[in-house]
């Protein structure tokens, strides 16, 4: 990565927060991505926002990769295809590294051979594509947003009637700390993302785009240039350095000034955000039919000898990973995303990824902080990005007033973890949010 | 299979983030005790080492009352202690006490700070006034004349530091300094101070408050590492010197008029840079903290002109802190793509 330094022409939003110590240095530079080849999927109908998926195999069965085991229920569903080759040996309750819940999954041993399912894995024209096309490909390829939320990308595609996109932003800033898996994929595929950029362009039938990226990634910067360089539609924009940039609210307002409410979609401002993972995906399935099965997954953190970029079939179970990446003893941790906003795993020989999987991070030293009174500094109102009061919200939620919490705004936080990261009291302000809000949300179905 | 175990036993769960800042408590606290340390040893200069016997009988009462009290809570004692809370009330109500004040003065004081100001509100972060301030103005009404009226320079003030400067003077103003109060004192015929005077500190005044330059040293030393706000003590000080220009003063002083000699003399900057800015008892956004200092920078001025106490800083950020939780209210931010409330 190289970074430029001149902060003033930089495109960015209020708040934040920069760690120093960014952790990207362990794995930016290793250009290689090697394949892992699991001796065994686990494959959860439940890797989206949304209704989970049905499986339609059962023990027993021959599965080829690509082939559909799950099938969507609903609009706001995805498809779940599988990873590899070979047998199902049961559809069982797994535990779910995102939700923590036992949820189904389908459990498929590699035969090793990785033949591709027929209609898969075929290159087509796609230069007279129709959009409608785009979008049945998208959808049946079974692509959720691959930034970390994972939302179904076709219904994201098909706005209101009464709602006008007029610009895409692609997501290239991968402000999460440690997390370098778009920025290799941005080096390694770049005119691919740009394709599937124009695909989505067209699928929409929006005429402008623009992409995001944080200032420390000036070579994406200059190669992305170099490829749009005939295309006055695109504009690719500098970002600054910060967390949460490539969030959606943050990356519209810096590139395209415009803000909307945090509980609000991109849509009410006539754009939708598109990370690079999920434009390279929408690039093969619709180019190729290739549907969702890989992804780059960054294994890193001072708990690995070897942290890496690897190209992961989903539903690898992590214990693989970590052993290609020569896992340390003495780990204490291991959560699955970036440190700001990544899942803490409670359990090693369980947990496998699936398709929101950008990174594990495994740590040897991993604090735990005690919690002190507030002492109302106010750096955690200055550093949130959605203009809430954190500060005041986390004793709210600690004396369980969650009447005035909700009167304070809780349910517009979006969990970023700036406030908790910045308070020098460490109270743990997301943690006491998540429990308002899930109280809430458990008050309000009571009644 | 039972080393697997073990090593899932000691996977830490917990909440994202997974990771923080390194500022803490103790870093802020102790960082206002090292920007504190410049005043201090100019007060010890003018004053002579009275002052620092004051000051360490300040801190350390100040730190034996919390541990008693945090005993008695049946909290932590030794973290708490060790976060530097306690040390920053001692020295700043050491600070704004006259050089001379008897032993008794600072131990009470401090005991009241701590005891009374700060844990009958819940402690760290949950008092409403700034304990040094508060203690200062109950210093104010149980000895009144021992706070009052015996502001003396002590003749020895250390390396003859008051000497050499006056020396310079050609009316030798400080040769027998025992003056009555600080180069705000009102009574007509009060002496006037060169600026040079003020800005070093070698004028009558508390142990603290004299010294311009130590004081904003240490100022510039908090804004630089971000615990401090520099918009507080800017709008706070501004406030004053427009105050000054627009009231029509009663007092028959050459130097009424003069807001340089409102700033320099007198206890602002160590309130504006040191007292204003306390994170617990002022307001949370920017917007409250502005309305906060330009509101203890008009009561500055009024007390100042229009009444008969002494120590219009001390007051007028008891009163601003006494309104924090309604500028809270009413200065909430704003929630992100909203205009901003009406409340």
């Amino acid at each position: 990565m190289t970074t430029t330094l001149i902060k003033s022409k930089l495109k960015t939003f209020v708040g934040g927060i920069h760690p120093k110590e960014d952790g990207k240095n362990l794995t930016c530079s290793k250009k290689e991505v090697p394949s892992i080849s699991p001796k065994t999927v686990y494959l959860f109908m439940n890797q989206h926002i949304g209704a989970p998926a049905k499986p339609n195999v059962k023990k027993g069965d021959t599965v080829k990769k690509g082939q559909l085991i799950g099938e969507a229920q609903g609009f706001v569903s995805a498809n779940i295809h599988a990873s590899v080759s070979g047998k199902v040996i049961d559809v069982i309750p797994w535990h779910h590294p995102v939700t923590g819940i036992k949820s189904p999954a389908v459990m498929i041993e590699n035969s090793g051979d990785d033949t591709w399912i027929e209609g898969a894995n075929e290159s087509s024209d796609t230069g007279q594509i129709s959009p409608d096309e785009i979008k049945q490909r998208i959808q049946s390829a079974g692509i959720v947003g691959l930034g970390g939320a994972t939302f179904p990308t076709h219904v994201k595609l098909t706005p209101p009637k009464d709602k006008v996109i007029d610009t895409v932003v692609m997501n290239g800033a991968e402000c999460e700390p440690y997390l370098t898996c778009d920025y290799r994929l941005m080096i390694d595929k770049p005119s691919e993302i740009i394709n599937g950029l124009k695909l989505i362009m067209k699928c929409i039938g929006c005429k402008k785009a623009h992409i995001g990226v944080e200032a420390n990634k000036t070579d994406v910067y200059n190669l992305f240039k170099d490829i749009l360089s005939n295309e006055p539609n695109i504009k690719i924009d500098l970002m600054e350095v910060k967390y949460p940039q490539g969030a959606e609210h943050q990356l519209i307002k810096a590139s395209l000034n415009r803000e909307f409410k945090p509980t609000q979609l991109p849509l009410e401002v006539g754009a939708v955000v598109i990370n690079v993972g999920t434009a390279f995906a929408i690039y093969e399935a619709v180019k190729f039919r290739r549907p969702l099965i890989q992804r780059i997954v960054t294994v890193t953190g001072d708990g690995v000898e070897n942290p890496q970029n690897f190209l992961v079939p989903i539903g690898t179970p992590i214990k693989q990973l970590l052993e290609e990446a020569q896992i340390t003893t003495n780990i204490n941790k291991i959560i699955f995303g970036g440190p700001m906003m990544g899942i803490a795993q409670g359990n090693i020989d369980m947990a496998v990824t699936v398709k929101g999987t950008g990174g594990i991070l495994v740590l040897r030293n991993a604090q735990q902080w005690r919690s002190h009174a507030c002492i109302r500094c106010g750096r955690c109102i200055d550093s949130c990005p959605y203009g809430l009061n954190p500060s005041e919200l986390s004793i709210l939620c600690e004396a369980k007033e969650f009447n005035l919490a909700l009167e304070n705004n809780v349910m517009e936080c979006k969990e970023c973890g700036c406030c908790s990261y910045i308070c020098p009291s460490k109270r743990p302000i997301v943690h006491l949010i998540k429990f308002a809000k899930a109280e809430i949300a458990r008050q309000k179905t009571k009644v | 299979m039972s080393s697997k175990n073990q090593t899932d036993n000691q996977l830490i769960v917990s909440a994202p983030p997974h990771i923080r800042d390194i500022e803490n408590i103790p870093r802020i606290m102790w960082a206002v005790v090292l920007s504190l340390i410049p005043a201090g040893i100019a007060g010890v200069l003018v004053f002579g080492y009275y002052c620092l016997y004051i000051v360490s009988l300040g801190c350390i009462t100040a730190v034996i009352t919390e541990a008693l009290i945090l005993r008695l809570r049946k909290l932590p004692v030794l973290n708490t202690v060790k976060d530097g809370s306690a040390v920053v009330t001692g020295i700043l109500l050491a600070y704004i006490l006259p050089p001379s004040v008897p032993w008794y003065v600072p131990v009470v004081g401090s005991f009241f700070a701590i005891a009374i100001v700060k844990h009958t509100f819940g402690g760290l972060g949950n008092n409403i006034w700034n304990p040094a301030l508060a203690a200062r103005a109950f210093l104010q009404v149980s000895y009144p004349a021992v706070i009052n009226s015996d502001w003396r320079i002590l003749q020895h003030g250390v390396g003859n530091f008051a000497h050499n400067i006056t020396s310079v003077d050609p009316e030798g103003k400080f040769v027998d300094a025992i003056t009555r109060a600080t180069p705000l004192a009102k009574e007509a015929g009060a002496e006037t101070y060169h600026f040079a005077q003020l800005f070093l500190g070698n004028v009558p005044g508390c142990i603290g408050e004299t010294s311009a330059i130590a004081l904003l040293l240490g100022g510039a030393y908090l804004i630089y590492k971000r615990y401090i706000k520099w918009y507080v003590p800017a709008y706070y000080i501004a406030t004053v010197f427009i105050m000054v220009l627009i009231l029509p003063s009663q007092i028959a002083t050459p130097w009424a008029k003069n807001p340089f000699y409102h700033v320099f003399a007198g206890g602002l900057i160590l309130g504006a840079f040191f007292m204003a800015t306390d994170m617990v008892t002022a307001p949370l956004t920017r917007r409250g903290l502005v309305i906060f200092a330009i509101g203890a920078g008009m009561l500055t001025a009024l007390i100042r002109f229009y009444s008969g106490y002494p120590e219009g800083v001390c007051y007028s950020i008891l009163l601003m802190n006494t309104a924090t939780p309604l500028i809270d209210r009413f200065t909430k931010p704003r929630l992100y793509g909203t205009k901003i409330k009406k409340v």
